[in-house]
């Protein structure tokens, strides 16, 4: 299975392609130093590494947002890229429908929205403003507004990072299902372990300024924190971040949010 | 679960029987707003007026009597005076405060949106803003003469400046996010400004319009008091020559009410473009 995924990656050409990236903010030393990425067409692959690793640098880099930022390399990317952002920056004086279809050009770009609005839970909000939603319901606004563009890449720089628990574990159900219907390549940016072995297919660690570790998340069906093997995987990822993970406190508190969000 | 229902059905013997006990903290804010509390000093005043008059205090070669001013508002509005004079001065008013804010509004949106525009343009409005207009006034009457065109612009200068300053301080803090979203969207330079840029500075246009308003009806006030064959304020200047307080106070009414009325305009727009925003307010 795995043998076969990594075959279709290298014969199929990759949805992004990086090679030797280098990004610097300093004379001091570079934030990327070389650094190689691939990411194959409808791959999720979410990204982790410590803070100032340079995660967001890079996803920058990808969306074509670091103007200004001294460097070199080479960045192949798909013409259709989404950027979701850790705060929803949804426009504040656009109604939600607006904010969703915001530069869309096609004639049907309401419709269009309607229905990814729906896609997220929110149908019926369309005429609300922003500040109406609580803070998991922008954050689905802005994937709506990111999937209505049919992405063929999505970055993401800690989507949920601002979510409380529950929320968050909604919001990974949800991510899941709508890359499953999209299917867009995805880079998502994280700072919790066992988000990026829930959502992703692969898990790559930044550090030093290139990709440490690239693992491939050999889980079937749901995914559970129970699986011995999704605990072996989380604490080799912990071990490449340079944590020491002998309290396994933040797996028992995710285990009870899911108790709760159960009962 | 039958007392909570026998309390639905029953709503004020419920109100008068529940209990109420909570813990309470010392107010510090001013508390609940007074319904119509704006009007009540007016009121006051007033009365004190029709007090002052009716019992001697006030003479009324110092202040008309208020039912003299009401009898020669009357009076001026029967031959047709107050309304010819309040058209010509509200006209004036309008034009000066239209031009202003599309000379303002543009200049803000050129030197927001373009630095090459702002070196040019913001540099001579700092300048000009510490110059008050009314100074300019001999220079226009000078290059522009004494007609409606002097007055016209002498309102638009005094307008432009509170509207690109405020403009343009709503436009330069927009924030930086919204347009690297506008970025990742793929949007046009137009479709950017059109729903970024000028929904974002709108508060700050408003902002700038109500001072604009006020700054249009000083130099209103002064343009027709230095000199002009129309208006309330030649109405008032006229009056003045002969010693008619009522006319006066007349007058100085009807420059109240444009004022008052402006300013509610403007606030209605407010509410209306602004129905967004989510202020301390609501
Ligand atoms: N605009 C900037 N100017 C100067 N230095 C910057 C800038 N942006 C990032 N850096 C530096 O680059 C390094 C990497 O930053 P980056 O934001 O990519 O880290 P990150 O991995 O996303 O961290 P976090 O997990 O905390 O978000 C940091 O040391 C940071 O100080
Ligand atoms: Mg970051």
């Amino acid at each position: 299975m795995a043998s076969y995924a990594g075959e279709l990656s290298t014969e199929v050409a990759p949805a992004v392609r990086v090679r030797s990236l280098h990004r610097s903010f300093n004379e001091a030393g570079g934030v990327l130093n070389g650094l190689d990425l691939d990411i194959a067409p409808g791959e999720f692959v979410a990204l982790l590494g410590r803070s100032g690793s340079g995660k967001s640098t890079l996803l920058r880099s990808l969306a074509g947002l670091d103007r200004g930022v001294a460097g070199t390399g080479v960045i192949e990317v798909p013409e259709k890229v989404s950027v979701v952002f850790q705060d929803s920056r949804l426009l504040p004086w656009k109604r939600v429908l607006d904010n969703v279809t915001l530069g869309l050009r096609a004639g049907d770009a309401a419709d269009r929205g309607r229905q990814a609005l729906a896609e997220v839970g929110l149908a019926g909000r369309e005429k609300a403003w922003p500040h109406e939603l609580s803070g998991g319901e922008q954050q689905r606004a802005s994937l709506a507004r990111s999937l209505v563009r049919d992405p063929e890449l999505l970055l993401a720089d800690e989507p949920f990072g601002a979510l409380d628990a529950l929320t968050r574990i909604r919001m990974h159900t949800l991510l899941r299902k709508l890359c499953e219907v999209h299917q867009p390549a995805v880079l998502l940016v994280t700072h919790d372990v066992d988000e990026a072995i829930v959502l992703a297919d692969r898990v790559i660690v930044l550090d030093g300024g290139v990709v440490r570790h690239d693992a491939r998340v050999e889980l079937d069906g749901r995914r559970s924190q129970a699986d011995p093997a999704f605990a072996r995987l989380r604490a080799r990822l912990l071990t490449e971040l340079g944590v020491e993970d002998d309290h396994d406190a933040p797996g028992r508190h995710l285990d009870r949010a899911v108790e709760r969000a159960a009962s | 679960m039958t007392t909570l229902t026998g309390n639905l059905s029953a709503p004020t013997r419920a109100l008068a029987e529940a209990e109420d006990v909570r813990p309470t903290r010392r107010r510090l804010g001013p508390g609940e707003p007074i319904r119509f509390g704006g009007l009540i000093g007016i009121a006051a005043l007033l009365l004190a007026w029709v007090v002052g008059s009716a019992t001697g205090v006030l003479d009324p070669r110092t202040l008309t009597e208020p039912w003299t001013v009401v009898q020669t508002a009357g009076t001026l509005i029967e031959n047709g005076r107050l309304q010819e004079s309040l058209v010509t001065s509200g006209i004036r008013a309008a034009l000066g405060l239209g031009l202003g804010v599309l000379v303002g509004t543009v200049l803000a949106l050129v030197s927001g949106l373009s630095r090459i525009g702002e070196s040019f343009i913001d540099g001579p409005i700092q300048v000009k803003r510490s110059i008050p207009t009314l100074a300019l006034i001999p220079l226009l009457i000078l290059w522009l003469g004494i007609g409606e065109p002097m007055k016209v612009i002498t309102i638009a200068l005094a307008v432009f400046v509170p509207i690109y300053i405020h403009t343009h301080n709503g436009l330069r803090t927009i924030e930086g996010r919204y347009a690297e979203l506008a970025e990742t969207l793929g949007v046009t330079r137009g479709e950017f400004v059109r729903h970024v840029v000028l929904p974002g500075a709108m508060p700050g246009f408003l902002l700038g319009l109500r001072f604009a308003v006020t700054s249009s009806l000083l130099a209103l006030v002064v343009v027709e008091v230095i000199n002009a064959t129309s208006g309330i304020g030649h109405m008032i200047t006229l009056a003045s020559n002969y010693g008619q307080t009522d006319i006066i106070v007349v007058g100085l009414v009807v420059y109240a009410l444009l004022g008052v009325t402006a300013d509610a305009v403007v606030r209605l727009i407010e509410r209306k473009a602004l129905s967004w925003r989510r202020t301390l307010a609501s």
